[in-house]
């Protein structure tokens, strides 16, 4: 299991590497990268800036991973967070899990970015052209991680 | 003793993020010490009264409003989380 957070960029086809040679047996590899959009809540975007809980981050993270890995048959997970200022176009997060099969890797990706999304302690905030604002969490997401 | 600590809007509508907070026999959970918090002026009231979506978390996990504070706890107050 691998969590990082950092303010640098990471490059994806790296990690996925590295990630999927580690053993023979991998027979999946799922992954999500979120990046930043330059609209939300049909206003622009120029850039947002994210605050987290530093001590309490990364103990947030695993135990997500943990969950996942005793809900399914996976071999492997990491999860990267950047924190700081991003720009549109700019990854965010990235998510990737290993498994012998898709089907437990698939589920297990997503289950872990539903319960980031409500359960690990980030904050965006928007910079616009008018000003700035704090991004509100979404109902959506809360619904997104009670059907697991 | 215990530390609290506050983040993001709230960091920013209270003007500081961190406070050496002094328990006493009427604060036992967290919502007694969100109780004690709104009272201290309007900044205050509208992030810790009532209905409010202030979230909390104790020793880096997150907790429900009914969880106990013991001293030397380290107490943080947060909005809904938007990472990812």
């Amino acid at each position: 299991m691998t969590v990082r957070i950092q303010t640098d960029d990471f490059d994806a086809g790296f990690e996925l590497n590295q990630l999927r040679s580690q053993r023979p047996d991998t027979g999946a590899v799922v992954s999500f990268i979120g990046q930043v959009r330059d609209l939300n809540d049909d206003k622009d975007v120029t850039h947002l800036t994210l605050e987290h809980y530093p001590e309490m981050t990364e103990k947030a993270l695993q135990a997500i991973i943990q969950k996942a890995q005793a809900s399914w048959d996976i071999f492997d997970a990491l999860i990267i967070h950047r924190v700081g200022l991003l720009k549109p176009t700019e990854q965010i997060v990235m998510v990737a899990v290993t498994s012998a099969h898709r089907g437990e890797a698939f589920h297990a990706c997503e289950f872990i970015m539903d319960y980031l999304k409500t359960e690990a302690p980030f904050w965006k905030k928007e910079q616009g052209k008018t000003g700035s604002r704090w991004v509100e969490a979404k109902e959506s997401d809360n619904a997104a991680k009670l059907r697991w | 003793m215990i530390k609290i600590l506050y983040f993001a809007r709230l960091k920013e509508s209270l003007k500081f993020s961190s406070e050496d907070f002094q328990l006493t026999e009427h604060i036992v959970t967290v919502a007694d010490l969100m109780a004690h918090l709104s009272a201290r002026g309007d900044a205050w009231a509208a992030l810790f009264a009532g209905k409010t979506n202030t979230r909390a978390a104790i020793n880096h996990a997150l907790v429900e409003t009914t969880a106990i504070i013991k001293p030397g706890d380290e107490v943080a107050f947060f909005p809904p989380v938007t990472g990812g």
